[in-house]
């Protein structure tokens, strides 16, 4: 279930196809990637997805940041969801990445996710979110 | 050095306010153990045999004599009055109660320094050439670069759940004192042509399997870097083994697919990275350079009085030259003969700062073989310097000799562990104690691990030794052949192991014949290489 969501569209109401099947000519659009899943491979297809869904089985495997930002920095701008073993200190992280919505498996408490959001005010480094890295802002 | 600015400074000062949170939550019941874990292992605390282990960073192996005084109050006040530098240049507090974890970090941000990454399957510390800024094989100072990876590796949204720890030396120098090509990645800063750029060596590490990182990349252009390293990051991201946790590790994914197909797949990622704009301007390099200015050097060049023997002596073999003339290396040895290798108490270490601030331009450095450098000493100074470390019980003329040991916490502290390390590196220089016999034997250098996780880099070692579990009995194997400098290789298992005494009669038995077949000036580790194993064998087995 979508706990949080940072986007004012609406909710898709599709439900997500496997990669295999969106790619066996589905004209679903909404897909979920396991972190097995190559995420360039939807690449082609990005004007016609409305959502994409990236699995975290457990919330150590870190592929699906990598799988995030990809998709944002090849230009998607769908709804971009973390599902699964998504724990507080890790939605900061995913933000950054480009993800937008968050469906964690053992439900969140609201307060601690927008602390968590403001606990930094500057990030180090260029990600796929707007903030500004601090070296842009130490050189104008 | 560098210093923090705001921006810095709002970070490292939020990160304690987040951690000290989640120390709460976790006293007061709200979180469990196990969702504690990883939080505390992103700040440095591990869960050992006994007590709490914090590791603090030391970015590069760089300080002031404000942070080092710093290290020593904590010392005193929150641990056993003493603390260990470890072979990634860092600091280890060995017994550290939970609940005072968030005031040690606390008084740690006041002096610019944090236990950010020290653990955890992210980007840690970077580490560096000790000599840095003061040697005078360096085509630059590799302390401005390692300070722009800290930065840009520090709370790395897409790198902090990586298959595992991830570590990356940089430096500057053809000789190389940082085991360089024993990280994940490794970078040799070099200039080609008059443009400044990296060598970049993947897939290096010690733990069970061994390896020597590859060159992936003979030259990667400066404001090329950050994006070349994001990409070497991000195919070990998605393709790095998961399902195991010891083949996990980039080392395993660059052997598994070999060292041209991982280039090209970097190659691909990179042409698409580049398009990002992640690299800062050079102007930050710069900026972040400008900290690293030599100091204001000022002393003549005079000749030493060697009129006192130990000094003589220290002087021989802790001092190296510098690239200012008039001035000098010193290396403190943290090896006493008996004593545990890489400790310090409080006293020393304030006894350390002291001496910087006063005759080494304010600053220190940790290095890999778990000791302290002061950089820029005047020859002048060297005499009074010496002195204030004897008094210190700090001024051992063991650098790079037999019991200038390597030695992990072992099972003592580690819980880990399947043997001692500290009585081992006890034992071992003990029986070499005489200065003469060490500095016949010359450069020798022996490592300890207590399990094959090799955190003592036994590997690495001329000699290495390794503790092993033999049915519930602690055993040591022997290597030879090692080295984690230029002339980097593993070391090879000589055969059946031993137990604590035989080790050490087995490592004196190996000098014996080292000292039987030398020529010339040949250090251990190349008389070994010309003859071989075999009359080792004969002497030790035989
Ligand atoms: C006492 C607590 C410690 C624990 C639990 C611990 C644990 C480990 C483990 C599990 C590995 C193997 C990682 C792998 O191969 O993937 C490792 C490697 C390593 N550790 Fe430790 N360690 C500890 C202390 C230290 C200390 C005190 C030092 C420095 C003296 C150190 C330096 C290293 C180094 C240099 C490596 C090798 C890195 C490589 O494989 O490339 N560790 N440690
Ligand atoms: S080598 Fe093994 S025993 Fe030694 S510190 Fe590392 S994990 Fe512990």
């Amino acid at each position: 279930m979508v706990e949080f969501r940072y986007r004012s569209d609406e909710v898709t109401e599709q439900p997500s196809v496997t990669l295999d099947a969106f790619l066996d000519q589905s004209n679903a659009t909404a897909v979920r990637l396991e972190p097995d899943d190559d995420a360039r491979a939807l690449l082609p297809f990005l004007d016609r997805l409305t959502l994409i869904e990236v699995a975290f089985p457990k919330y150590r495997d870190g592929r699906g940041y990598s799988a995030a930002r990809i998709l944002r920095e090849s230009g998607y701008r769908g709804e971009l969801r973390a599902q699964g073993d998504v724990l507080v200190d890790q939605i900061a992280f995913m933000r950054r990445c480009g993800f937008d919505s968050f469906a964690p498996e053992a439900s969140l408490n609201p307060e601690a996710v927008a602390r968590a959001l403001s606990t930094y005010d500057h990030v180090y480094q260029k990600a796929a979110d707007t903030a500004v890295p601090v070296w842009k802002l130490r050189h104008g | 050095m560098y210093k923090y600015d705001h921006y810095d400074q709002a970070l490292v000062d939020a990160r304690v306010a987040e951690f000290r949170d989640q120390i709460n939550r976790r006293i007061a019941g709200e979180i469990t153990e196990d969702q504690f874990k990883p939080l505390r292992l992103m700040n440095g605390l591990y869960l050992q045999l006994h007590a709490y282990m914090l590791r603090v960073a030391i970015p590069y192996g760089t300080l002031d004599s404000r942070q080092m005084r710093m290290l020593a109050h904590i010392a005193r006040k929150y641990d056993r009055d003493y603390g260990h530098f470890t072979t990634r240049q860092n600091i280890q507090y060995n017994w550290i109660k939970l609940e005072e974890c968030a005031d040690i970090l606390e008084e740690l941000a006041t002096v610019e320094m944090h236990a950010i990454q020290t653990s955890g399957n992210c980007i840690r510390n970077i580490s560096s050439d000790q000599y840095a800024g003061a040697a005078a094989d360096e085509v630059t100072d590799p302390r401005p670069w390692a300070e722009l990876l800290r930065q840009w590796s520090t709370f790395h949204p897409e790198f902090s759940y990586l298959p595992r720890k991830f570590k990356i030396a940089v430096i500057a120098s053809p000789e190389d004192r940082a085991a360089m090509r024993l990280h994940d990645i490794g970078l040799e800063l070099i200039r080609q042509d008059g443009v400044l750029g990296a060598r970049v060596f993947v897939g290096g590490g010690m733990g069970r399997t061994p390896m020597i990182a590859p060159e992936i990349n003979p030259f990667v252009k400066a404001d090329d870097l950050l994006s070349y390293l994001e990409a070497c990051l991000r195919v070990y991201n998605r393709y790095g083994r998961r399902d195991n946790i010891y083949k996990a590790r980039i080392k395993i994914l660059i052997h598994e697919i070999g060292a041209d197909e991982y280039r090209r797949q970097v190659a691909e990622e990179f042409a698409h990275v580049k398009t990002l704009g992640i690299d800062p301007p050079l102007a930050e390099l710069e900026r972040i350079t400008a900290f690293f200015a030599a100091p204001a050097y000022d002393a003549v060049d005079v000749e030493t009085d060697r009129s006192d023997p130990d000094f003589a002596v220290w002087l021989d073999q802790n001092v190296k030259p510098h690239k200012q003339a008039g001035y000098a290396i010193v290396n403190i040895s943290l090896k006493p003969i008996g004593g545990i290798p890489g400790d310090a108490t409080s006293a020393q270490i304030d006894v350390m700062a002291d001496l910087a601030e006063r005759y080494s331009f304010d600053e220190l450095r940790v290095t890999h073989a778990q000791n302290i450098v002061l950089p820029y000493v005047a020859k002048r100074d060297l005499y009074a310097v010496w002195q204030g470390l004897r008094d210190a019980e700090l001024a051992d003329a063991n650098l790079d000799l037999i019991s200038d040991i390597i030695a992990c916490p072992g099972l003592d502290y580690c819980s880990l562990a399947n043997a001692r390390s500290i009585p081992v590196a006890q034992k071992i220089a003990t029986r070499f104690a005489d200065m003469d016999r060490q500095r016949d034997l010359g450069e020798l250098k022996l490592k300890i691990s207590g399990c094959i996780n090799a955190c003592g880099h036994h590997h690495a070692g001329h000699i290495g030794i390794l503790g092993v579990d033999k049915k519930g009995v602690e055993n040591y194997q022997l290597t030879f052949g090692g080295s984690g400098a230029e002339d980097v290789s593993i070391g090879k298992i000589i055969g059946p192991g031993f137990d604590e005494d035989g080790v050490v009669d087995a490592v004196e038995k190996a000098t014996e014949v080292y000292k039987a077949l030398r020529q010339g000036d040949e250090r251990f580790i190349d008389t070994y290489r010309r003859v071989g194993l075999e009359p080792f064998k004969e002497a030790i087995y035989g």
